[in-house]
Formats: C-alpha cells, sequence, structure tokens
C-alpha cells in the first residue's frame, strides 16, 4: 500500500531502547538507523553506536536470537526477513529463533505493509548482519592475534586459515560487542553466488503455531484482570449517541459496566456505548439489550446510488485532475477509424480477515501496555498514549500474530477504542469487534467508475487512450482538505499505463462520500489492473488482434515510464513483456479450448513487481468457474521462493473474490452486508488450480504480498470474453450478467 | 446457577455459564483454550470447528447445555506433539499462511480421512466447502489432505527455526 513512510524521530531516546532491548550480557547488538528508504543522510552522518537496536543477539551457548521488525499476518516476513539477517551473519538457521521487535520508532522501521517489507529490509538487514559478522571476526582475529582477514565466519563460528584455529560465536560475543560498529555503508556484503539460505525454500518459523492451536493471535490474548468489550457504533457513518439507556445492559450477566466512548477523529472513530463484562460472550449479550437513539448525521441519505450518479457525473465530462498527458488524446479520438467506449465500475470491498479487529489494551496511572494485531503498532502506540494521556515511550506495544491484515490492520480506530474503555474500566480490556462490526465499521476500498474511449488506426493499432476515472479517495479521506491530494492515491496502474499508444489522457475526480476508505490489498492497482487490462482487451477485439500478440506490440519498444508528478516507481517494459511472455508460455497460449471454455491474459506492474497472468474459465448457464490461473512474476531476486509462490497465490484468490462474490454496498448511509451470508468469500470448490512462475533475476528484491492480485480480474474477465463474447466491465460479476 | 460438566480432549470441567453460552466462548474465554478461534457466530466459515463425539461441529453456533456430558476434541487435542497426519501434512505442504482459519480445516480434515482415508476432490470440496480460508491456501488444503492420505503415518520434520 502506499502508507506514509514512517521515519524514526531524530532522537528519541535511544537509551530507552538500551534499558528495555539489550537484556543480557551476552548480546550482541548491532546499531543502526533506517528508513523506509534505506539509509537517510542523517544515519550516515551519525557515528554508528554499539550496542543499540537489536537485530542480533548471541547467547554464550550460540544460539541465535533474531529480531523482527516487522509484523506478522501469514506472508511470510518471520522467515523472509531473518533469513537475510542469518546470511549475512553465516549462522545456521537451525541455530536461530525470531523475537518480535519491541514497538520502538526511533529504532525500527515499523510498519507493515505496500509489499515493501523485504524491498525496503533488504539492504539494511544485509549491512547488520555483515557488520555483526564483521566484529565477531574482528574479535577472533585479536584473540588469536592475526590479521582478520586471514579469518572468515562460516556456520556461526569463526575461523583461521585452514581451519587450525576455530572459535565458535558464543564465545567471541563478549568481546565483539564491545568492538567500534564499522561504517555499515562500506561494509562488506556477501557475494550473492555464496547464498546458502536466500533463493532456497526454507519452511516457514510461523507455521507451526498455526497447526497445533499454540500460536497468539490478538484475539487469544489473555491477561491477569482482563474483562472484555464490545461497542455499540452508530449503523450510519459518522453518526453519533443521541441518548441511550442501559438498565437492560446491566442487567445481562457478567455485564460489568456500560460506558460511553467519544469519537477520536484523529482515530476515525465515531464513538458508541462500550459494554464490559467477564466474558465476551456477555459483553455481545448485553450490548443486545442496549436501548439506543442515534443521531445520523449528514451521511443518512446516501447510497450507492447516489454515489454512482455522482461519479458518472463527474466522468462525464473533463476537468478532472489531469494526471497523464501524452500527444493529444482528444484529437486521436476524433481522426480515429475506430473508436470505442467502455465504463467500467467496482464497488466498496472490505478486507474481513478471518480474524475480525480487536484489541487488548491496559491503561494505568503512569504506563500503558496494549497487544495489537497491528500492521502499524506505531500508530497504535500513538493513539493509546494521546487517549492515556501519556507520552508514547510510557506504552509498550506487544505486536501480536494477525490473522489477515490487507491493510486494514494499520489503522489505529482498535486500538484507540480498547484504551478508551480500559481507562474507562480500570483494567485490561479486550475489545471484540463481531464478525458483524468488522464488516459494517470498516475502511473500505473504494468504489469506482471509469469512463474509458480508445482510438484504433486502420490496422487495429491503439492510437488514443482516454481514461476518466472517480473514487472516493483514500488521500481525501486521511489528509486534511488543504493538503490533500485526492489522485495521488487512486490513479497508480492507470496513470503509468507502460503501453506504447502515442496519445495518453488520464482524468481524475474524487467524490464525496461518507464512506471511511482505506488501504485494501494492492490499493487502487486492485481496480486499475481490471480496468486498463480488460479495456485493452477490448481494443484488441475491435482491432482483431490476438491479445497477447497486442500487448507484445505495444510493450517491444524497452522504455521507462514514471507517472508524473509524485510516483517514485518506475515501470520497465522489457520486464512487463517478459513476464507477458513467460505466462502466456506456461499456460500455452493459443492451444485450442473446449466450447464454453475461455483464455484470458492480463499483466499489471505495482508495488516494483511485475506479474502477468494467464486465466481459464469454464461458463456453464451464466456461472464462471475458474479452472486454473497461470501467474509469471519478476520480483526481483526471491528470497524464500515457496513463501513468495504462497503470496501470489493469496493474492489471486483475493482477487477472485472480489471478482466474483463480495461487494460493499450502501443504503441509507450504511452498509447493507454483515456478515459471509452475504459478504461472501471464494471457497475451496471454487479455488482454482494455481501455478506461479519467477523470472530469474539478480535485481533487488521486491514484494509479493500485492501483485499477484490486480492481474487476477482482468485475466478472467478477459478469459470469460473469451469463451462467451460477453464483456463483464461492473464487478463482482452475476449469473444474470451472462445470462 | 448450575455447573455444566463438560470433557475437553479428555479431560472433564466443570463450567459456571450461562446455559446458552456458544461453546466456543466457553472453550476460549472460560477455560482459556484460545486455539479454536472466533471468526463470524453463524457457523459460515469454520474457525470454530471442534469434534463433538467425533462429529466437526460449528462451537460458535452450538450451545454449552447441549453439549453437557459429551466428548469434545479440540485443536489442542488433536495430537500431543504435532504429529497428526493432518499436521504434518500442513507443515510439509506450508499451507497456512495467516492462520487463523486452520485449527478448524485441520479438524475438519481429520474427520474426513478417518471416515474416507483416501478422499477425491469431491470429497474434500464437500468437507472443508464449509470453511472459509480468506488467505486462499485452498490448493495447499487439497495437497495437504492428499499428502496425509498418502502418508498416514508419516513422522514429523524436525529443526529450523522457531
Amino acid at each position: 500500500m502506499s502508507a506514509p513512510r514512517m521515519r524514526a524521530p531524530k532522537s528519541r531516546d535511544r537509551r530507552d531502547f538500551l534499558k528495555s532491548g539489550a537484556t543480557g550480557a551476552a548480546a550482541l547488538v548491532i546499531g543502526f538507523h533506517w528508513s523506509s528508504d534505506g539509509w537517510s543522510q542523517e544515519a550516515q552522518e551519525r557515528k554508528p553506536i554499539n550496542p543499540f537496536d537489536a537485530w542480533v543477539r548471541i547467547e554464550s551457548d550460540g544460539r541465535v536470537r533474531l529480531i523482527l521488525a516487522k509484523s506478522e499476518m501469514g506472508q511470510g516476513v518471520t522467515t523472509s526477513l531473518p533469513m537475510i539477517l542469518a546470511e549475512e551473519l553465516a549462522v545456521d538457521w537451525k541455530q536461530v529463533s525470531i523475537e518480535q521487535a519491541p514497538t520502538n520508532p526511533s529504532v525500527y522501521d515499523l510498519g507493515t505493509g505496500g509489499s515493501s517489507s523485504v524491498r525496503t529490509s533488504w539492504l539494511p538487514l544485509r549491512q547488520a548482519g555483515a557488520a555483526a559478522r564483521a566484529m565477531l571476526v574482528q574479535a577472533a582475529a585479536n584473540r588469536w592475534a592475526v590479521n582478520a582477514n586471514t579469518c572468515r565466519a562460516e556456520q556461526g563460528a569463526v575461523v583461521h586459515g585452514p581451519r587450525t584455529k576455530r572459535l565458535p560465536y558464543g564465545d567471541l560475543v563478549a568481546a565483539a560487542s564491545k568492538l567500534p560498529v564499522p561504517d555499515l555503508t562500506k561494509v562488506t556484503l556477501l557475494n550473492p553466488a555464496e547464498f546458502r539460505l536466500v533463493g532456497t525454500d526454507i519452511p516457514r518459523a510461523d507455521i507451526p503455531g498455526k497447526v497445533d492451536g499454540s500460536g497468539v493471535f490478538g484475539m487469544d490474548v489473555r491477561v491477569p484482570g482482563m474483562l472484555y468489550a464490545v461497542v455499540a457504533r452508530c449503523p450510519v457513518f459518522g453518526g453519533r449517541v443521541k441518548r441511550f439507556d442501559a438498565t437492560k445492559a446491566k442487567a445481562v450477566r457478567g455485564v460489568k459496566q456500560v460506558v460511553e466512548i467519544p469519537a477520536v477523529p484523529e482515530a476515525h472513530t465515531a464513538g458508541g456505548i462500550a459494554v464490559v463484562a467477564d466474558s465476551t460472550w456477555a459483553a455481545m449479550r448485553g450490548r443486545d439489550a442496549l436501548e439506543i437513539e442515534w443521531d445520523e448525521g449528514e451521511h443518512a441519505q446516501e447510497s450507492s446510488a447516489t454515489l454512482r450518479k455522482q461519479f458518472d457525473e463527474l466522468v462525464s465530462r473533463p476537468g478532472g485532475t489531469l494526471v497523464r498527458h501524452d500527444g493529444d488524446a482528444e484529437e486521436a479520438l476524433g481522426q480515429a477509424s475506430q473508436r470505442i467506449e467502455a465504463t467500467y465500475e467496482v464497488p466498496f470491498q472490505n478486507h474481513s480477515p478471518m480474524e475480525p479487529m480487536n484489541a487488548t489494551v491496559h491503561v494505568r496511572q503512569d504506563d500503558a501496555e496494549a497487544w495489537l494485531p497491528s500492521q502499524g503498532p506505531q500508530w497504535g502506540q500513538d493513539a493509546i498514549a494521546k487517549i492515556a494521556g501519556l507520552p508514547a515511550d510510557k506504552v509498550v506495544v506487544h505486536t501480536t500474530l494477525m490473522g489477515g491484515g490487507f491493510g486494514r490492520r494499520y489503522h489505529a480506530d482498535f486500538a484507540a477504542e480498547a484504551a478508551q474503555i480500559s481507562k474507562a474500566a480500570h483494567a485490561p480490556v479486550k475489545l471484540v469487534f463481531t464478525r458483524e462490526d468488522d464488516t459494517q465499521h470498516g475502511f473500505y476500498r473504494p468504489a469506482s467508475l471509469h469512463k474509458l474511449s480508445g482510438a484504433l488506426d486502420a490496422k487495429g493499432q491503439p492510437t488514443a487512450w482516454l481514461h476518466r476515472m472517480s473514487s472516493v479517495s483514500i488521500d481525501g479521506y486521511w489528509t486534511p482538505p488543504d493538503k490533500a491530494k485526492p489522485a495521488s492515491s487512486e490513479v497508480g496502474g492507470a496513470a503509468n499505463l507502460g503501453y506504447a499508444i502515442p496519445n495518453l489522457r488520464m482524468e481524475y475526480s474524487p467524490a464525496k462520500s461518507g464512506v471511511p476508505v482505506m488501504w485494501w490489498r494492492s490499493v487502487e492497482h486492485s481496480t486499475n489492473g481490471f480496468v486498463t487490462e480488460c479495456f485493452l482487451d477490448e481494443l484488441a477485439a475491435a482491432g482483431k488482434v490476438d491479445p497477447l500478440e497486442l500487448r507484445l506490440r505495444l510493450l517491444a519498444e524497452p522504455r521507462k515510464v514514471r507517472i508524473p508528478p509524485d510516483n517514485e516507481s518506475t515501470l520497465d517494459t522489457s520486464r512487463l513483456r517478459a513476464v507477458v511472455e513467460l505466462a502466456a508460455a506456461k499456460a500455452g497460449w493459443g492451444k485450442p479450448l473446449p466450447a464454453g471454455r475461455g483464455r484470458g491474459i492480463a499483466c499489471h506492474f505495482s508495488f516494483e513487481t511485475y506479474v502477468a497472468e494467464v486465466a481459464e474459465v469454464t461458463v456453464t448457464k451464466g456461472v464462471v468457474r475458474v479452472d486454473r490461473v497461470v501467474a509469471a512474476v519478476d520480483c526481483g531476486r526471491v528470497i524464500n521462493p515457496d513463501g513468495a509462490r504462497a503470496q501470489i497465490e493469496g493474492g489471486i484468490v483475493y482477487g477472485l473474490t472480489a471478482a466474483l462474490k463480495s461487494a460493499i454496498t450502501i443504503d441509507r448511509g450504511r452498509v447493507q452486508q454483515g456478515n459471509f451470508d452475504d459478504y461472501e468469500m471464494l471457497r475451496i470448490e471454487e479455488a482454482p488450480v494455481i501455478e506461479v512462475h519467477f523470472v530469474p533475476s539478480d535485481a533487488a528484491p521486491t514484494g509479493t504480498g500485492e501483485p499477484g492480485l490486480p492481474p487476477t480480474a482482468p485475466a478472467v474477465m478477459n478469459a470469460v470474453f473469451a469463451a462467451t463474447g460477453r464483456r463483464l466491465r461492473r464487478l463482482p460479476i452475476t449469473v444474470e450478467d451472462l445470462a | 446457577m448450575a455447573q455444566i460438566t463438560l470433557t475437553v480432549n479428555g479431560k472433564a470441567h466443570a463450567v459456571d455459564v450461562d446455559p446458552q453460552t456458544p461453546l466456543l466462548w466457553v472453550l476460549r474465554d472460560t477455560l482459556g483454550m484460545t486455539g479454536t478461534k472466533y471468526g463470524c457466530g453463524i457457523a459460515q466459515c469454520g474457525a470454530c470447528t471442534v469434534h463433538l463425539d467425533g462429529e466437526p461441529t460449528r462451537s460458535c453456533a452450538t450451545v454449552v447445555e447441549d453439549v453437557r456430558g459429551r466428548s469434545i476434541t479440540t485443536i489442542e487435542g488433536l495430537s500431543a506433539d504435532r504429529t497428526h497426519p493432518v499436521q504434518v501434512a500442513w507443515i510439509a505442504e506450508q499451507v497456512p499462511q495467516c492462520g487463523y482459519c486452520q485449527s478448524g480445516m485441520l479438524m475438519t480434515a481429520a474427520e474426513l480421512l478417518k471416515r474416507k482415508p483416501k478422499p477425491t476432490d469431491a470429497d474434500i470440496d464437500a468437507a472443508i466447502g464449509g470453511h472459509i480460508c480468506r488467505c486462499g491456501t485452498y490448493p495447499r488444503i487439497r495437497k495437504a489432505i492428499k499428502s496425509a492420505a498418502a502418508h498416514p503415518s508419516r513422522p514429523a520434520a524436525g529443526g529450523g527455526a522457531k
């Protein structure tokens, strides 16, 4: 997700971290400071100070603990990131255990999203591991009174020359940790040819605890004296409590307290009535017994229909923010020998991780402690600190396992509400969202509507592409109006279209809505990939060109495409073309299929990763069955291939749910869906066979959590077109669409 | 309020709760056995699946009064040391992602294999079709069930980071 980049404050007290983080005399702690952009100037100028932040801790018995600063939500960072450290540190993976970093943003680049963990941690973790290795080697050289150049590290020990001398790390760590920390920008990194771990399938360290019930998710946290809470929130977005009567709720067995919590605008909470009880069930029963009158506020008349009308008006005329302007699309459209028009539409989507939102917080007089299943524990810490009236460093946050995140768990709303309730209850409180709460009080993938016009010349070659888009803008929701750049978070994957079409124009117009929006797995790419890749297919069909052939033709010339004005990433058309070719080859593009079946292709660049997918579908009486999806992925060097494969598989299934099953719709200002009976997920009998192929690469690694998703819906809809001749432009599709 | 006695993983427990409380919350909140998960509360997702006298049962939609004196097995009781064939297969095939739904998946898969030692794809669909995995581990679940069927007494792999 294009999450705001969190930078470490300049000098929040590193000594505090020392006290909490570096425990035990035999702990080797390598200090450095990183930001999402890798090394900051500030850090390079600062003398590296040993023992600051703890990446590597070696016990005297040789056991190694590696620190994980990112949050585990099933994407495998518990394994992939420590693999990088262990590689450079030259330790045996079997010696390694992994420990979650404390929530200390002055040391760690916390926050997990945007498929960025591997991409942004790769170099800093290599440097940290290599620096630790260099210090251990130096300690051994000192002990033996030899030149460090004659020593090397292998498998958790330092050896000298022809292995005449050998000292395990456990014997060296006390001395090594007292040595000066080398300049991390100059420390010698391993030659990739020497990698033993990186690039191999390492079983995920978090999996054993997920097959025996021992893994502790946020929902599973238990603290002595803990109470349970649920909150009644106004069903209409932005609504407030007018008055309430808790008499009946308080009579429910187990209910301890009923308390109104006010809105916290910084955390985007609307407030409500919290019911605190001695069990989750009692809290839920108590809430059922509440009598509440709501002030429904200004959004009570909003509906999906009113929003659609607004979108339609905004995209039906020029005047949106111009985000791409090559050549003169309008003139070229006027001169086209063939002009194609289409309108695409997608609804709001909820993240719906299997573990509903929850948080356990204990606000005390002088400090607070929290257990958060959070992608952004540092934001949760800030929110709790503000509510508790404490400095952030008095709030200890334990990041737990997450039963899925998908962007939703970056938010701090659940932490803020739990802090409010704990403060009122004078006890540790576990706040639980029911599934209905999770569905109806989320922060949704924006709904959007897209009008596209394309021009073809007499040979069927696209000469112009005009894309007018309107959506509920994420940046418009999160950023104060005077600073918001509504287009910036919405046009990725469309404004940087990689195809060589001489006249390209894209305009964006934000719509007004009371529906809270947020980053959802692959964010705007989830919609823009669908829209652009289906429309390109329409141009291929209109020009009577094979859809694969048209893509290859338009990506033939190697080019680098950047989105003006502020997108940092660059699309390399050669890499996009390569994944298209690989997916087509692996899928058997062009091989005949029986009647009723079809094959479709789509490609997309997002989060610095290139993915192409070929879908095969069978359409029977209006029902689309996706039989097979073949994905080709260029994510640079692959750290843990089986883990990366799982992420692409997951992105495809998540994308299929949005394409075939689920939609959040609004009526009278509220979400109409509540649970998995009306917000349906793909199930096993609907899941296709999935094959994932990686492009061999020595390029810097990039992420896989999100990029598998954007090509899925368009590959499927293009396959439906191939099977039926019907072009579906609104997701999710229904049986009626193909009737 | 009368106490209700139930047997969980072979051990008898007497609990003093509202008899209408779903078994799920008795397991999680009263007995502190949190391996059984809350996902939907309406028997739609399967995350709360336990064995009730050997039958896969949605504990979120089963009131505790109705399990009085009956035998309940939860994920914690599937094996003492992750050696049940489905657990071994789940690790071998690297099935879980977030893992939240997997307790329920494993309980259903274990019972399926007991009933049908060589399940077909249709058998797997019928059994797992009542479960939801938002991370999309379905292809690996299918593979793991077949793998467990092929290796009913495979030893667990060891080693590696913890």
